[in-house]
């Protein structure tokens, strides 16, 4: 039998640590879910996604040995790409596959950034490490992520 | 946690109220602001004091606040062969900064003109997410600004010869290595120069009241001669290029600390021995970051005394826009300070907190020597700013720093509940501040209800004697990323 897995982005933002920032919680049934989760909601600290249109897309590879690494480094990309590229992500592809290290391989889609357009509400310069978790739960996986805006 | 009195404006928290401290907390505050101080300062400036070869103690500022690593407000410095260098003692805005610049103009003779001023400036000055500067780089001229600061941005034709003698370390830090610099950052970095960026940065036109001058003298030597005279403030720092950096070191210092067997309490205060090969390259790619944020500041002033000059058809040097200082608050630098009673070359880091030199100290220009360093603290937009002078007490109570800002103490989302960005520009405009603002919800996000008291955290370090207020500076016109 064929399964559809449909993906929902779910996330928290937390106003008690780290008050100068943005601090969320995200969960997810699987570890792509999760990950899809932490990087809509950097966006959606800069920008009302769902006024984003999912029109071009940009693929990211990393590669790491840990889980907390790997989302750093995938959120760290996704920054970059915004100031690079002058573009806000709305949609994610994802898949993470573990041999020696974690391997994760992702289509990000967005628009270009355009005041007139988008509400947009402030610039995300980074991910930080402080309280930087992602964990197994009974049920599906949860992440705490602190950024720096 | 047990947090002793020293003195009035001194508190301590003994190495023995957390594993591993190797030196005693320090906070710098009143009573009000201490019992008012959010927790997570407590438990990062203990994590800061367990850091390798901090020296005498790890320090916070009045402003402090919850931050990631250090506190925001957090002072430490480090043994150049013992010690540590941690980006997390830094943050990812690398120099985010102040500068003050003074004019001629008075507010009577600006406030006919303020709104076209405001839109002129508002149109020169690029602000916001993705926005890009109108000086053109490529690889070799960013190396290039890297290393020369603001000297660079001096022989582009963008300032004056006098303006490097106005800012900290000459807008230009010595040490400074492109070649520790990853591509990333520079492809991230090389369009943004002449940027203010988003968050809490701003461009702010303002009066320095003349009721509220509180050191006469030194107000004179920073320009200030004529009533309600107007000044004006940029904050901002290196931009995408800075962020990248920070990003790019924390991972190699992940690494690095495996291979030096040093352990943190948290992974934000990543760090490397200084001595280290790992630590010089990120002091070399530091300094770029720096000397590229002082720039940026530069760029910025020669765009603000273009405005100037088309709206008052004056020439700015005939408007007396010259610049009265510019300090980084987000840094790691070469000082010398006592250690045990000893001069002692140390790193020190200092992130939201800012130099704090007294009068004579042979690093403040000339003119500044009878005085001290001028010290900027930047408010919220909604209230007012305040120039200060540096003091000898800071160098033997807090290795010559003192405060950056109010202190945040509500976070953004809350402040966005509280006040909607149209209803918080209508009533700062019918209190007489004229706002311009890329994003109504940044706009909210920065309303004042947000901070502490600035006047309460900048009579906190003037009662301790870590600087010394000078003059009160009430914003007229603000620029918002």
């Amino acid at each position: 039998m064929l399964h559809q897995i449909v993906t929902m982005p779910n996330f928290k933002f937390l106003e008690d640590i780290a008050i100068a920032d943005a601090a969320f919680e995200a969960y997810g049934d699987t570890l792509e879910e999760l990950f899809e989760s932490c990087a809509l909601a950097t966006f959606e600290v800069m920008v009302d996604t769902k006024n984003v249109k999912p029109e071009q897309k940009e693929e990211i590879l990393i590669k790491d040995l840990n889980l907390d690494d790997l989302l750093f480094d995938f959120i760290s990309e996704l920054v970059y790409l915004k100031d690079t590229h002058k573009v806000f992500f709305s949609k994610f592809d994802l898949h993470i596959n573990k041999n020696e290290e974690y391997e994760l391989d992702s289509t990000a889609w967005g628009e270009k950034i355009d005041y007139k357009k988008q509400e947009i509400r402030r610039d995300v310069k980074a991910i930080t490490y402080h309280m930087l978790e992602v964990k197994k739960m009974d049920k599906g996986w949860k992440a705490q992520v602190i950024l720096d805006t | 946690m047990q947090v002793k009195k020293i003195e009035d404006y001194i508190w301590e928290i003994p190495v023995t109220e957390k594993e591993g401290m190797r030196v005693p907390a320090r906070i710098i505050a009143s009573e009000k602001i201490m019992k008012e101080m959010d927790q997570g300062v407590y438990n990062q400036i203990t994590n800061v004091a367990c850091l390798p070869g901090i020296q005498n103690y790890a320090y916070c500022m009045p402003d402090g606040h919850w931050g990631y690593g250090f506190p925001i407000g957090g002072v430490a410095a480090f043994d150049l062969k013992e010690g540590v260098i941690s980006p997390g003692g830094i943050g990812f805005d690398i120099n985010c900064g102040v500068r003050s610049v003074r004019t001629n103009l008075t507010f009577e003779e600006l406030k006919p003109k303020l709104n076209e001023l405001m839109d002129t400036l508002y149109r020169l000055i690029p602000a916001g997410v993705g926005c890009t500067g109108f000086v053109k780089l490529n690889t070799e001229r960013f190396k290039e600004l890297m290393v020369k600061g603001v000297d660079w941005c001096i022989q582009n034709g963008y300032g004056w010869e006098e303006d490097r003698e106005r800012i900290e370390q000459g807008g230009r830090i010595q040490g400074a290595n492109p070649e520790k610099v990853s591509q990333k950052s520079i492809s991230r970095g090389v369009d943004q120069l002449g940027t203010l960026g988003s968050g809490n940065h701003y461009l702010e036109v303002q009066v320095a009241q003349t009721d509220r001058i509180f050191y006469p003298e030194a107000a004179k030597v920073f320009g200030i001669d004529r009533p309600n005279q107007i000044f004006v403030m940029i904050h901002c720092g290196s931009r995408g290029f800075g962020h990248q950096i920070a990003t790019d070191y924390l991972r190699v210092f992940t690494e690095a600390m495996r291979k030096y067997s040093i352990r943190v309490l948290d992974k934000e205060l990543a760090c490397a021995p200084y001595n280290s090969p790992e630590g010089q390259d990120y002091y070399g790619a530091m300094v770029c970051a720096a000397n590229s944020a002082f720039a940026n500041r530069q760029v910025i002033l020669h765009r603000v005394r273009e405005a100037f000059s088309q709206v008052f058809h004056k020439d700015p040097k005939d408007l007396g826009m010259h610049i009265v200082y510019d300090v980084a608050h987000n840094i790691a630098k070469l000082e010398e300070h006592l250690v045990n009673g000893e001069k002692k070359k140390v790193l020190v880091h200092r992130k939201g907190a800012t130099r704090s030199f007294g009068p004579g100290h042979p690093d403040v220009p000339e003119f500044y020597r009878p005085i001290g360093q001028p010290v900027i603290v930047g408010g919220s937009m909604e209230t007012a700013s305040y120039l200060l002078v540096g003091s000898q007490r800071a160098m033997e109570l807090t290795m010559g720093s003192t405060l950056h800002g109010s202190g945040r103490t509500m976070s953004r989302e809350a402040a966005k509940r509280k006040v909607k960005g149209y209803d918080l520009k209508k009533s700062m405009e019918e209190r007489g501040i004229v706002v311009r603002a890329v994003s109504m919800p940044g706009l909210a996000e920065e309303a004042g209800i947000a901070y502490k008291d600035i006047s309460e955290v900048v009579d906190a370090v003037d009662c301790a004697g870590i600087s010394r207020k000078v003059v009160e500076l009430r914003p007229i016109g603000n620029i918002k990323g």
